[in-house]
């Protein structure tokens, strides 16, 4: 009788143990946009496959990379996945910083993952962080205007023919604004635009020697012709307009052209949100004539764990989860292929049903055409294309961005923020000790 | 108070008092407003006041997405816990400074409001790393502990003033009496001193409960106040006033309610010793 | 008068706030201290030695920190203008007879209780946008070209917002102090014929001396370490770059806490200066 009872006993709470082991809550950090929200809704098809929880932190872009950089830095341990971006991934990785993804299932097939977001996402050619979506930028256009304006759109226009088309499709009177793009301040707002756009004018951050290349007449005429372009046909205060702002004037019908993330097609086509959904069409992002580089951007929102988080194996069990094709298929089933998470995976893309989505070619077409280690005309010794994968960047190149919203905003001239830009970089990097 | 005046002015008085404070307050109203529109409503141009099909579905989606109860009760949790820590703190703190004042006393209320100027973005690792040393990230206790820290020089201060206006003979007569020290300050002070203590909490509150660094960044799940609610509403992909507006609601809205009610305590308590 | 023993007691007393206060002023201060005569990148690897005053040379010769303080002292001195002259016109306004004053009262303090990220958020999107914002619709009513608001007049929107923030606080102090001032003595004052100017100046104003000193002295403190406002609204750009968020931009954009550090001694500084400042002009009205 004591015997059983101990037995008993002992048999409980070995169980309670096991179940201890088996069901975990992970913690996950992540940013505050519509594909990730979608998959908190998703949760609980995660725990139903594994018996895992989740406990989701969910935080708007800067707020979460201040966060999430403070506790990897210090190791806070508050997290077991973060959801991280392109431009951290592989310093963090080359850090040890990130439990390495190079044991995923074969069920996963991570072979499937597209080659560029592979290579982005990878140091030293391990992965480190499972892309849930990815997108590079593209044109994006109102067909009836272009249409009125007896213009059509070439599959790869330059920048040339993006100010005939701007100045072709610009109605003040009709509240239509030629083009709209992003001025406003920050790396990854208004930094990351101007950066592709003087890639694709022959300009770059850096020569081989880490020297900043501000004062090099590439930048110049890419700030000027963007400068000039936007005095003329873009919108009212454009110096402060991100993402958000321009999505909203294009939705509002206020905008010609739009060249942003290629993950804006599906906010731009919902008749629910848009008042122009029926009229967009879209194309590779402009070059300079005679500049082999386009201004496409790479960029992926992924999961990765932070090493030294004692649930590794539920973590890595929801990355699978969330970045696997099954994830895909749910979503597809439950909301339509327009919605899935975009530009991860290559099976995505040889998905009939997904190749009917309007928007979908021209995104892949415009994923491909990025390469983040080759990014310039001019060879660089940084990998990244709208950034560049150094921890100097990003403070860096905000304030850089902050002076070229100060041109944009009348406040100094072109040469001014250029010779501003070149001071600052070349005062972080001699800090640095690259110089 | 109710001094005598001709209608004529007491209706321009309440004609103006009436336009500026609805002047201020229309903000805070354009977000209620457009916190029930749809998303495309919210940014029609011309804007819509009135006319637009209310709706509740930001609340929905809102309510679905979070899980707004948790939040809510940490934001009191760490609000309240650490006003009426501080106020356990601050209270012998302030009595002795009123009633039994020593030279250096007024240097030190000025060195208290003194700590409160360090840069708090600038201390963020040093206590990052202490939080982490202490294992007290994300614990609502680490929270109270550090609002009540960066409030209680208010606190002090203001408690210092209201008990300053305690006639002293009052407590003299009760020491003559032969009232001990806790009898003094719990029977006599403490009741003198009610009011004063009752805005002193609510300005805390308040101050507790708006206070967005630290509650941002030494919480992840269990102790995330609405701060880090807000948070997750703030400048996502996509159309968001309608949902910001409904969350920023609900996120002021407690703290409004309150204000409501008490409206009356704080113009009469806010004193920090104005009054002479 | 205080006997030896109330006195003990009274500092046994005042020993946990003062030790607390200590603990909490001295660990951060000397953290911040021990940090900035260091090389710390988190990025690069952690604390990397001992580097003498090179953080503190690197934060001052940095063409960005004169300006910043400057627009610090700017953004606090142009909020305490505003909101302490607002602030004695409403007060004196809400004092006088009124129906609904309760409502009155509650519409006007409002704004305090609205967190600064919230607020911050709603003027940027809601009101000063320079397409979808409603006083750009307002300026279009009235024929006028929309203003670009925190990108042309960046500074002033700025202080426009936290002084929005602010009004309501300097508000109900004066409005407390106002409350306290004899009646009688204006009411005799305004039997004699004195003008409204004159009443204003030789009474109230100087009856409300002490309130507006304390109005002072308690917004510098949270204004010089204003933060939100900035960080939603401009990140720092178009000139509205301050102290407290330059170091931001260094502790936690370009990730090396020892230069952020090295800012936050001289953000010390600089409040002190201000402090001493402040005491030298008010704090005669501070007398107890």
């Amino acid at each position: 009788m004591h015997l059983r009872n101990a037995l008993r006993a002992a048999t409980a709470l070995s169980l309670i143990m096991v179940g201890a082991a088996q069901a975990e809550t992970i913690t996950i950090a992540t940013v505050n946009n519509g594909d990730m929200i979608r998959m908190q809704g998703y949760t609980d098809d995660f725990t139903a496959k594994t018996g895992h929880e989740v406990e989701w932190v969910t935080l708007e872009e800067n707020v979460l990379r201040q966060r999430v950089t403070t506790d990897i830095t210090t190791k806070g341990g508050q997290f077991d996945i973060m959801t991280i971006g392109m431009y951290e991934t592989p310093i963090w990785g080359a850090n040890g910083w990130l439990v390495p993804l190079d044991d995923l299932s074969a069920e996963y097939d991570v072979d499937d993952i597209l080659p560029a977001m592979r290579g982005g996402l990878s140091h030293d050619g391990t992965l480190y962080a499972a892309p849930f979506y990815g997108e590079s930028s593209m044109i994006m256009y109102r067909t009836d205007l272009m249409e009125k304006a007896g213009l059509e759109m070439p599959e790869a226009p330059t920048w040339q023919f993006i100010r005939e088309a701007a100045a072709a499709m610009d109605d003040p009177a009709n509240d239509i604004n030629g083009i709209c793009l992003r001025g406003k301040a920050g790396w990854g707002e208004g930094g990351a635009f101007i950066t592709v756009t003087a890639n694709s004018f022959g300009a770059r951050w850096f020569d081989e020697e880490w020297m900043p290349q501000f004062d090099q007449p590439e930048w110049k005429a890419a700030l000027d012709f963007y400068v000039n372009l936007m005095n003329d046909y873009g919108p009212e205060g454009y110096a402060t307009n991100g993402f958000n702002e321009n999505l909203s004037l294009f939705q509002q019908g206020k905008c010609g052209m739009w060249i942003d993330a290629t993950v804006a097609a599906s906010f731009v086509t919902n008749p629910n949100d848009s008042t122009v959904a029926d009229h967009v069409g879209f194309a590779l992002a402009p070059n300079a004539e005679g500049v082999e580089k386009r201004s496409n951007w790479l960029w992926a929102w992924a999961l990765a764990i932070p090493a030294g988080t004692q649930k590794e194996e539920a973590a890595k069990a929801f990355i699978e989860w969330a970045t696997s094709k099954d994830y895909i298929e749910l979503v597809a089933a439950k909301e339509g292929w327009a919605n899935v998470p975009p530009g991860a995976r290559t099976s995505l893309y040889e998905t009939p049903e997904y190749q009917d989505v309007p928007f979908a070619k021209m995104t892949l077409d415009s994923i491909n055409a990025a390469d983040p280690t080759n990014p310039t005309v001019d060879p660089v010794p940084y990998v990244g294309i709208q950034f560049v994968a150094i921890p100097e960047f990003a403070g860096m190149a905000t304030e850089v961005s902050q002076e070229f919203s100060a041109a944009y905003a009348g406040q100094q001239t072109v040469d001014e923020a250029l010779a501003k830009a070149q001071a600052i970089a070349t005062e972080v990097m001699e800090a640095a000790g690259y110089r | 108070m109710a001094r005598a005046v001709s209608p004529r002015r007491k209706l321009i008085n309440t004609g103006l008092a009436w336009a500026i404070g609805l002047l201020i307050f229309f903000p805070i109203l354009w977000t209620i407003l457009t916190s029930f529109k749809t998303e495309a409503q919210a940014i029609a141009s011309p804007p819509l006041f009135l006319g637009f099909d209310w709706t509740l579905e930001n609340y929905g989606v809102v309510m679905e997405r979070s899980d707004y109860g948790r939040f809510l009760m940490n934001s009191i949790i760490i609000a309240g816990g650490s006003t009426i820590l501080g106020l356990i703190v601050a209270v012998p703190a302030a009595w002795s400074m009123a009633f039994v004042p020593s030279r250096r006393t007024k240097d030190i209320l000025l060195w208290m409001l003194s700590t409160k100027m360090l840069p708090a973005v600038g201390v963020l690792y040093p206590i990052y790393l202490l939080f982490i040393q202490l294992g007290l990230l994300d614990s609502r206790a680490g929270l109270v502990i550090v609002m009540m820290l960066i409030n209680l020089p208010i606190i002090v201060w203001m408690l210092y003033t209201y008990f300053r206006e305690i006639p002293v003979e009052i407590l003299e007569a009760a020491r003559m009496d032969g009232a001990t020290l806790k009898e003094e300050v719990l029977y006599i002070l403490t009741p003198m001193a009610v009011p004063g203590i009752a805005s002193t909490m609510l300005l805390n509150f308040i101050l507790a409960w708006n206070e967005a660094f630290w509650t941002l960044n030494l919480t992840a799940v269990d102790a995330a106040p609405l701060t880090a609610f807000i948070a997750s509403y703030s400048s996502p992909e996509g159309l968001f006033f309608a949902k910001l507006s409904a969350a920023s609601t609900m996120a002021i809205a407690p703290i409004l309610i309150l204000g409501w009610f008490s409206q009356k305590q704080l113009v009469r308590g806010l004193t920090f010793g104005a009054v002479k | 008068m205080a006997t030896k023993a109330s006195r003990s007691a009274a500092r046994l007393m005042m020993a946990p706030a003062v030790i607390l206060l200590l603990g909490w002023m001295l660990v951060p201060l000397i953290m911040t201290l021990w940090f900035s005569f260091r090389t710390y990148l988190p990025l690069r690897g952690g604390d990397q030695g001992w580097t003498g005053f090179d953080n503190y040379v690197r934060f001052v010769s940095s063409s960005a920190f004169w300006p910043a303080v400057q627009t610090t002292l700017l953004i606090v001195l142009g909020v305490l203008v505003i909101t302490v002259c607002l602030g004695i016109l409403l007060a004196i306004l809400l004092d006088q007879p009124m129906w609904g004053q309760g409502v009155v009262r509650i519409l006007v303090i409002a704004p305090f209780f609205v967190m600064p990220t919230v607020s911050a958020l709603v003027w940027k999107n809601m009101f000063m946008d320079p397409v979808n914002g409603l006083l750009a619709h307002l300026w279009r009513f009235f024929g006028a070209e929309p203003v670009s608001w925190l990108s042309d007049a960046s500074l002033q929107s700025i202080i426009m917002i936290v002084s929005w923030q602010w009004l309501p606080f300097a508000t109900l102090i004066l409005l407390t102090a106002i409350q306290s001032l004899d009646s009688e003595q204006l009411e005799a004052a305004e039997m004699d014929g004195a003008p409204v100017l004159k009443r204003f100046f030789y009474i109230i104003l100087p009856h409300l001396s002490r309130a507006i000193t304390i109005v002072i002295l308690i917004q510098t403190i949270f204004l010089l370490a204003i933060f939100a406002e900035i960080f939603v609204t401009t990140g720092g750009a178009f000139g509205t770059r301050t102290l407290s968020y330059l170091i931001f931009q260094r502790v936690l954009e370009s990730q090396n806490v020892g230069l952020g550090s090295a800012g936050g001694v001289y953000a010390i500084i600089l409040a002190n200066i201000v402090a001493i400042f402040l005491m030298r002009i008010v704090g005669k009205n501070l007398d107890t």
